[in-house]
């Protein structure tokens, strides 16, 4: 049995007759290509498949694709607009965010929306943020660096 | 790679319409899904249908109504933490939510939902249970109060019948109360080794504040209805200060029953029990001290215990 889940992602409409079984991060990825958004431990607990969903992060591989019909999800390709790469995407270069790359895209959508609503977040608050992600590469100091670089450079802040 | 098996969904567009669904057998409620959704992956759990009332927004509520503290049962924890009101009349829910999973998952996992788990490691129950809240259980024939100290029957099993879904819980709001919730995890976001949630109750004289009552709620230690109900019954008309609440935490210890897993011995855990209740009492003692009634402000034994868990709470140690 499949039923049809309507999703706006990043934008763009989407609709696919998925199983209901289906979780949000393989619609993302094996329905819609979108392979941004990296499927990691399965279990809640990495992190690394962070989007949001109506506006707020989610690991997607504990919510079902049905549940977001007729919703809106943000994923780390929309991070970037117009050409311009967000200021978070650039902290993560500018500090080297990235190691294997792996929990970025969680880690960067997170980062997000912290900034959105804290935009000059202390380094307890970045650490507060992220406690739900793993970063394998134990590269924290650099993510929470990336971050108040993000801070710093956002045209919104200050 | 985890997959439930194959599931029926459904999505509730109104409270009368979820509790029709789930007259069928074998349905589940999803509301933030984030402890039935691994289960279903892991087969625990095997779901003909899931009826999802995340859309039902007239159960996302908290609210003080009729000397009560109404919770909706769609809350997501991060609106219990986010909510001013219930950390004014009851920080116990702040203490707790603050150490519920990670801040990710609190946005999406739901109140009721932590409740209806009734996982035995779970915070809330223990928290709900010390605060002798009441579970609203409604039905397609009208409401049913459930105190919530009976709600959980067991391990993942809780008085909600079939046709029925968990609406709202309903915690007393008592002048001269105080709370706290101590927690001690092996991580950010872990189960509790163990945890201890204390509501006092205080009167007396000023400067000699007596317990007028107390609810201890007992988290992933075996403790029957989450609760140390010697313990709460030692400290009835008791002098409200640090031996009292030092000999409660022994009683709590030697009544509960916790069992050696990964997380600790036996021992280690009633050691963590009787230590978290003289804290947890000493802290709601503290806190009903600073309150807006005449109950005694001094002479509890608190003096900056307040301090200790304010802040980020340790969340910069993550993994």
């Amino acid at each position: 049995m499949t039923i049809r889940v309507a999703v706006t992602v990043n934008g763009t409409e989407y609709a696919r007759d998925v199983e209901p079984r289906l979780l949000l991060i393989h619609f993302l990825r094996d329905e819609l290509g979108l392979t941004g958004s990296h499927w990691g431990c399965d279990t809640s607990n990495c992190g690394s498949c962070v989007v949001w969903l109506d506006a707020k992060p989610v690991k997607s591989c504990t919510v079902l694709a049905a549940m977001a019909d007729g919703r809106s999800v943000h994923t780390v390709e929309g991070l970037e607009r117009d050409g311009q790469l967000d200021p978070v995407q650039e902290g993560f270069i500018e500090c080297h965010g990235l190691q294997c790359g792996f929990c970025t895209p969680g880690m960067m959508m997170t980062a997000r929306w912290l900034l959105d609503r804290n935009p000059d977040p202390s380094e307890a608050e970045i650490r507060e943020a992220i406690s739900g992600q793993i970063c394998r590469c134990t590269g924290y100091e650099n993510i929470v660096r990336s971050v108040r670089w993000a801070a710093k450079h956002s045209k919104d802040a200050g | 790679m985890q997959v439930p098996s194959h599931v029926e969904y459904e999505r509730a567009t109104s409270v009368e319409h979820a509790l029709s669904l789930l007259s069928r057998p074998d349905t589940r409620v999803l509301a933030g899904g984030h402890s039935l959704i691994p289960m279903m992956k892991l087969r625990l759990a095997q779901p003909e249908v899931l009826v999802d009332i995340n859309g039902l927004a007239e159960l996302a509520y908290i609210k003080l109504a009729g000397g009560e503290l109404r919770i909706g049962a769609l809350a997501r924890h991060a609106d219990l933490l986010d909510s001013a009101l219930a950390g004014e009349v009851f920080p116990i829910f702040h203490d707790a939510e603050r150490v519920v999973a990670d801040p990710i998952v609190r946005l999406w996992g739901t109140v009721g939902g932590s409740l209806c788990q009734a996982d035995p490691s779970e915070d809330l129950s223990a928290v709900f249970a010390a605060a002798r809240a009441i579970a609203v259980i409604r039905g397609r024939r009208g409401d049913r109060m459930v105190p919530v100290r009976e709600f959980i029957l067991g391990p993942y099993e809780t008085a909600v019948g079939r046709g029925e879904l968990l609406a709202e819980i309903r915690v007393p709001v008592i002048p001269g109360t105080g709370s706290a919730y101590e927690k001690v995890a092996r991580r950010v976001g872990d189960w509790s080794v163990a945890a201890v949630g204390a509501v006092l109750r205080l009167g007396g004289a000023p400067g000699k504040p007596i317990v007028e009552g107390a609810g201890i709620g007992l988290t992933a230690v075996g403790a029957e209805h989450f609760v140390a109900a010697e313990a709460e019954e030692f400290l009835r008309g008791r002098a409200a200060d640090a031996e009292s609440f030092t000999t409660a935490g022994a009683i709590a210890a030697g009544h509960c029953h916790p069992v050696a897993d990964q997380r600790g011995p036996e021992d280690y855990k009633r050691h963590l029990v009787a230590e978290l209740t003289a804290r947890a009492l000493r802290r709601a003692a503290g806190r009903a001290g600073a309150g807006t009634n005449g109950a005694g402000t001094n002479g509890a034994g608190t003096n900056g215990a307040g301090n200790n868990r304010t802040g980020t709470n340790g969340a910069g140690n993550t993994t």
